[in-house]
C-alpha cells in the first residue's frame, strides 16, 4: 500500500526533474536566439571587429550551441551560475539579494490571501446561491478582470498621494521596526491579494460545490449532520485536491509574474531584475532568472501533487 | 395518534430548468404502524423516493414541499425547524441509500462513518458506539465483523457496502428506516443475502421501514403493505399478498405482466439446417499491457467459444464484472481481441474494427446499456439516425429522409420526434433511437448489452417485445447481454451462462429450468420470484455460495 504512494510520488518528482531538463533545454536556446550579437553590444558601435572576435572567442560564443549549452548546465548543476555580461559580477551575487526579497513578498502576500482566499470560497460554496455569495462572486470577476497595473496605480493614487498613508515606494532594505515593514509591504501585497486571491476563491468555490453536490454529503445531510460539519467533515476533504492545485497555482505567480507590481512600486524583487537583464541582453542572468522561476514553479505543483495523492485514501 | 407515520395530502413541487413549477407529488395519503414495513412501488419519475424523503423533512434541491403534511412519531416534519429536524435524522429516522458506493465518502473510514450518527446527536461514548457498530456488523452477517470499520468505503464489495450502509442506519436506533432501492445496483446473488440480512435486522428490532423498488418480486420478500404509486399519486394499497394476487388498478397489473414475459414463440427453423452466422473460438480478451506470451495482463474474457445461428438470439447471462461486455465489445472490434477467430457469415473477421471492411461493420451493430452517453445530447434525432444512413449507405438527404421516418415507425416512435435532442425524450424513448440507429445500417445481427437494464420493468418489456417484433419482420439475430434472467429467458433461444470471464455452461431454453453446472443453478435459483414466502423458503448451499459468491 504504501509501496504504491511512494511509487506515485517518486514518479511526480521524476517527471519534475524531467520537466526542469526540457525547460532548461527552451531557456538556453530561447535566450541565444534573442537578436544581436553579444559580444559587438557589449564593446559597443566603437568596437573594432578583431576585438568583438576576441571577446566572442573568450565568452565560448563561437562554440556551437550544443557546447555552450552542455558548460551552462554542468556550471548550473556545481551551483555555480555563470558571471553577468553586464557588469562581470557573479550572477549568483546579484540573484542572491533579490531573490530574498522576492519570496519576502511572496511568503507575506501568501500568508494574507490564502485564508482569506479559502475562507471566502468555502462560505460562499456553503452559501450558495445567497447574496452573500453573489456578493463574493461579482467582486472575484471584477477583480479578475481590472489589470493589475490599473490596481496598483490607483492604490498609489489613493494611499500615496492623496492620504499620504504610505509611502509610494517599497525599499525593502529599510527596515527598522515592525511599522515600517508593514507600511513597506501594505500596498504590493494588497495588489497582490486582489490578483492571485480571485482565481483561488473561485477554484475552492468550484470544488465545494462539487463535492457537496455528492450523494455521501446528503447521506451526511440524513444523518443529521449539521451544514459546518457537513463541509468540512466531508466535502472538503475530498475538494482537497484541486484546491490545494489552484493555490499552488495562483502563488507560482508570485515568483516570475509579478513584474508589474515590482515596476510600479519599484520593489527590488527578482523579477525586475530579470526584466533589466533582458534590456542589457545579460544572457546567464536571465537564464539563471528563467530557470530560478521555473524550479519555483515545479515545486509548488509537485508539492500540490504529493498532497493530493496523499489525501486519497484510494492511494493511500 | 396511533400510527407511527401520518401522511395526509403531500404536494411536493418542483422547479424546472426553465423556472416553471410542476406538482410532481399531488396529495398522497398513507399511515405506516408500528413495526411495518411498506413497500413504495412505480416507475421512475413516480415519486417514489421524494415521498420517502419527506418522512425525513427533506426535499432534494430544486424541490419543496408545498403542501399537507407529514408527521412522523407525533412530530410534523413540516412545521419543524431545521435543527429540529436535524435531530430526528439519523436517530428516529434514518435512510439507506440507492448506492452505497455513492453515499459513503471515500476519505473516511468505514467505522468512522457508521458511527458518525451517534457522535453527532451525542447518543452514546465512542467505544461504546463501536462495540455497538461490530455487533450490527455481525447481524447483518458480514465477514471480519471486528475489522471491517477499519478499511475505507473502496476496499468492501459492493454488497457489503449495502449492508454497511444499512448498519449506519440502525445504529441510532431508529423507529423507521427508509431503503431507497438498496438492491438494485447488486447482483441477484447479493441480493439474497442482502434482502435476508435487512430482513432479520427489522424483524429483531420491530423497526418500520419503508422500502422504495421498481422491482416487485424484490418487494413481496420483505414488505406488508405496497403502495403503488405512478405520476405522483396513489394507484393503489394493499397487503402484499392483495396486490400479487389480485390487483385492482390496471397499472399494477401492467407492473406484473411485465413480470412475467411471453416467452418467444420457437422460432424453429431447426428443420432447415441452421446456418451458423458467427461463431467465435477460443476468444480471450482484456485489459493491460500484453505479456511475453501475447496475453493482457488481465484478461477479463477466458477462451470463450460460442455459436450464433441465423435468425436466433442467443443470451449471455452472468453477474457484474464477468466479462459479458468484454467479450461483446470484442466481438465488435472495439477491444481487440487478444486471442482467438471471430467468423461471421463464412468469412473470418479482423480482430480490431480497424481491419474490418464498411460492409463486415455494417453487418454487426452494437447496442450500448445507457442510451444517455451512447446519443450525443447535442444532435437531433434526424441527426444521429442519419449518420449511418450516409456513412455505410451514401443515401442522399431525400431518401434519407424516407428512411427516417420509416426506422421511426420501425421503434414505434412517432415522426414528429426527429426533431427533438435526446434530452428531451424519456428512458425508454432514448433506448428506441439508439436501437433505431443500429436499425440503419440494416445489420444481420445486433449486439445489445444490458440495454434494458437501466429501464423500469414496464418500459423493457415493451422494448423486448418490440425487437422480437422486428426480429420477424427482419429476420435479425440478436446477442443479447444481461445480467437479469427473466429478460435473455424472453427473447433467446440460447443461453450462455459466463463466470469469471468463462463460459460455464450453455443452455437451450428447454432446458431453462434445470441448469447442470453448479453456478447456473445458483444463479438461476437467486432470481427473486413474485411469491412472499420465495426467500424464507429458499434453501441454497451454502459451499456452492461461497465458492461463487464475492460477498
Amino acid at each position: 500500500m504504501n509501496n504504491r504512494v511512494l511509487s506515485l510520488v517518486l514518479s511526480r518528482l521524476l517527471i519534475a526533474l524531467i520537466t526542469l531538463v526540457i525547460v532548461s533545454f527552451a531557456v538556453f536556446f530561447a535566450t541565444t536566439l534573442l537578436p544581436g550579437d553579444t559580444a559587438s553590444i557589449l564593446l559597443g558601435q566603437a568596437a573594432t571587429p578583431e576585438a568583438v572576435e576576441g571577446l566572442r572567442k573568450a565568452m565560448h560564443l563561437d562554440e556551437p550551441a550544443i557546447f555552450r549549452f552542455l558548460r551552462w548546465i554542468v556550471g548550473l548543476m556545481q551551483g555555480d551560475l555563470g558571471t553577468s555580461y553586464a557588469n562581470e559580477m557573479p550572477v549568483a551575487d546579484l540573484i542572491g539579494g533579490r531573490f530574498v526579497n522576492t519570496l519576502q513578498l511572496a511568503g507575506v502576500t501568501a500568508l494574507f490571501s490564502v485564508p482569506i482566499a479559502l475562507t471566502l470560497g468555502i462560505t460562499s460554496a456553503m452559501l450558495r446561491g445567497s447574496l452573500y455569495d453573489r456578493i463574493v462572486t461579482v467582486l472575484t470577476i471584477g477583480v479578475i478582470s481590472v489589470p493589475e497595473f490599473m490596481i496598483a496605480t490607483s492604490a498609489v493614487l489613493i494611499f500615496a498621494v492623496y492620504l499620504k498613508w504610505l509611502p509610494a515606494l517599497s525599499f525593502a532594505n529599510e527596515v527598522t521596526s515592525l511599522a515600517d515593514l508593514l507600511r513597506i509591504y501594505a500596498m504590493p501585497v494588497i495588489t497582490l491579494t486582489f490578483v492571485i486571491s480571485a482565481q483561488m476563491i473561485r477554484m475552492t468555490r468550484a470544488a465545494v460545490i462539487e463535492t457537496l453536490n455528492t450523494p455521501y454529503v446528503e447521506m451526511a445531510l440524513l444523518k443529521g449532520a449539521s451544514r459546518p460539519r457537513m463541509v468540512f467533515r466531508h466535502a472538503l476533504p475530498n475538494a482537497l485536491g484541486p484546491i490545494v492545485n489552484a493555490v499552488a497555482l495562483s502563488l507560482s505567480y508570485l515568483l516570475g509574474g509579478v513584474i508589474i507590481v515590482e515596476t510600479i512600486f519599484n520593489y527590488p524583487g527578482i523579477a525586475k531584475l530579470m526584466v533589466d537583464a533582458v534590456s542589457t541582453r545579460d544572457l546567464p542572468l536571465i537564464q539563471s532568472c528563467a530557470m530560478i522561476f521555473c524550479l519555483g514553479y515545479l515545486l509548488l505543483i509537485t508539492t500540490a501533487d504529493i498532497i493530493a495523492i496523499l489525501s486519497n485514501p484510494r492511494l493511500r | 395518534m396511533g400510527n407511527l407515520v401520518e401522511i395526509r395530502d403531500l404536494k411536493v413541487e418542483a422547479t424546472t430548468d426553465s423556472g416553471r413549477r410542476v406538482e410532481i407529488i399531488n396529495g398522497v395519503s398513507f399511515d405506516i404502524a408500528e413495526g411495518e414495513i411498506v413497500a413504495l412501488i412505480g416507475e421512475s419519475g413516480s415519486g417514489k423516493t421524494t415521498i420517502a424523503l419527506t418522512l425525513m423533512g427533506y426535499a432534494r434541491p430544486g424541490c419543496r414541499i408545498s403542501g399537507g403534511s407529514v408527521s412522523v412519531a407525533g412530530k410534523d416534519m413540516m412545521t419543524l425547524s431545521e435543527k429540529q429536524r436535524a435531530r430526528v435524522r439519523g436517530t428516529e429516522v434514518t435512510y439507506v441509500p440507492q448506492s452505497a458506493a455513492a453515499a459513503f465518502n471515500p476519505a473516511a473510514t468505514i467505522m468512522d462513518q457508521v458511527i458518525e450518527v451517534t457522535r453527532i446527536h451525542g447518543l452514546m461514548a465512542a467505544d461504546e458506539a463501536r462495540s455497538r457498530a461490530v455487533d450490527l456488523f455481525r447481524a447483518l452477517s458480514l465477514p471480519e465483523p471486528e475489522t471491517i470499520g477499519s478499511r475505507y468505503p473502496h476496499q468492501v464489495s459492493g454488497g457489503q457496502l449495502q449492508r454497511l450502509s444499512a448498519a449506519m442506519a440502525l445504529i441510532g436506533d431508529p423507529n423507521l428506516v427508509i431503503f431507497d432501492e438498496p438492491t438494485t445496483a447488486l447482483d441477484v446473488t447479493t441480493q439474497i443475502e442482502v434482502l435476508r440480512a435487512f430482513k432479520s435486522v427489522m424483524k429483531k428490532g420491530g423497526i418500520a421501514g419503508v422500502y422504495v423498488s421498481h422491482d416487485l418480486a424484490v418487494v413481496a420478500q420483505i414488505a406488508d403493505r405496497i403502495i403503488v404509486l405512478k405520476g405522483g399519486e396513489v394507484q393503489e394499497v394493499g397487503t402484499t399478498e392483495e396486490i400479487l394476487s389480485n390487483a385492482k388498478h390496471p397499472y399494477t397489473r401492467e407492473l406484473l405482466s411485465a413480470f412475467e414475459p411471453k416467452p418467444r414463440e420457437a422460432a424453429d427453423t431447426a428443420e432447415t439446417a441452421p446456418a451458423p452466422l458467427l461463431k467465435i473460438e477460443n476468444l480471450v480478451a482484456g485489459y493491460g499491457p500484453s505479456q511475453t506470451d501475447g496475453l493482457p495482463l488481465v484478461r477479463a474474457v477466458e477462451d470463450v467459444s460460442l455459436n450464433v445461428e441465423k435468425g436466433r438470439n442467443l443470451g449471455i447471462i452472468g453477474e457484474s464484472g464477468c466479462g459479458k461486455s468484454t467479450l461483446a465489445r470484442a466481438i465488435a472490434g472495439i477491444l481487440p481481441a487478444a486471442v482467438g477467430k471471430i467468423v461471421f457469415d463464412g468469412r473470418e473477421l479482423g480482430r480490431s474494427a480497424r481491419e474490418r471492411t464498411r460492409d463486415q461493420l455494417r453487418e454487426m451493430q452494437i447496442v450500448f446499456q445507457y442510451a444517455d452517453t451512447a446519443l450525443n445530447p447535442a444532435k437531433s434525432v434526424e441527426d444521429i439516425l442519419a449518420r449511418p444512413l450516409t456513412f455505410y449507405h451514401g443515401m442522399n438527404a431525400k431518401a434519407r429522409n424516407a428512411r427516417i421516418d420509416e426506422l421511426l415507425d420501425m421503434v414505434r416512435l412517432p415522426r414528429n420526434l426527429r426533431h427533438r435532442r435526446p434530452g428531451e425524450l424519456s428512458g425508454g424513448q432514448k433506448q428506441r433511437v439508439n436501437f433505431a440507429r443500429a436499425l440503419a445500417a440494416d445489420p444481420k445481427l445486433i449486439l445489445c448489452d444490458e440495454i434494458t437494464s437501466a429501464l423500469d420493468t414496464v418500459v423493457a418489456a415493451a422494448v423486448i417485445e418490440l425487437l422480437k417484433e422486428l426480429q420477424r419482420e427482419l429476420g435479425l439475430s440478436y446477442i443479447f447481454i444481461s445480467h437479469d434472467l427473466s429478460v435473455v429467458e424472453a427473447i433467446c433461444d440460447e443461453i450462455v451462462v459466463m463466470y469469471g470471464g468463462k463460459k460455464v455452461e450453455d443452455i437451450t431454453r428447454a432446458k431453462v429450468k434445470t441448469p447442470h453446472h453448479p453456478y447456473s443453478k445458483l444463479l438461476f435459483s437467486s432470481v427473486p420470484k413474485l411469491d412472499p414466502t420465495w426467500l424464507d423458503g429458499l434453501e441454497q448451499d451454502p459451499e456452492l455460495v461461497r465458492a461463487y459468491c464475492r460477498r
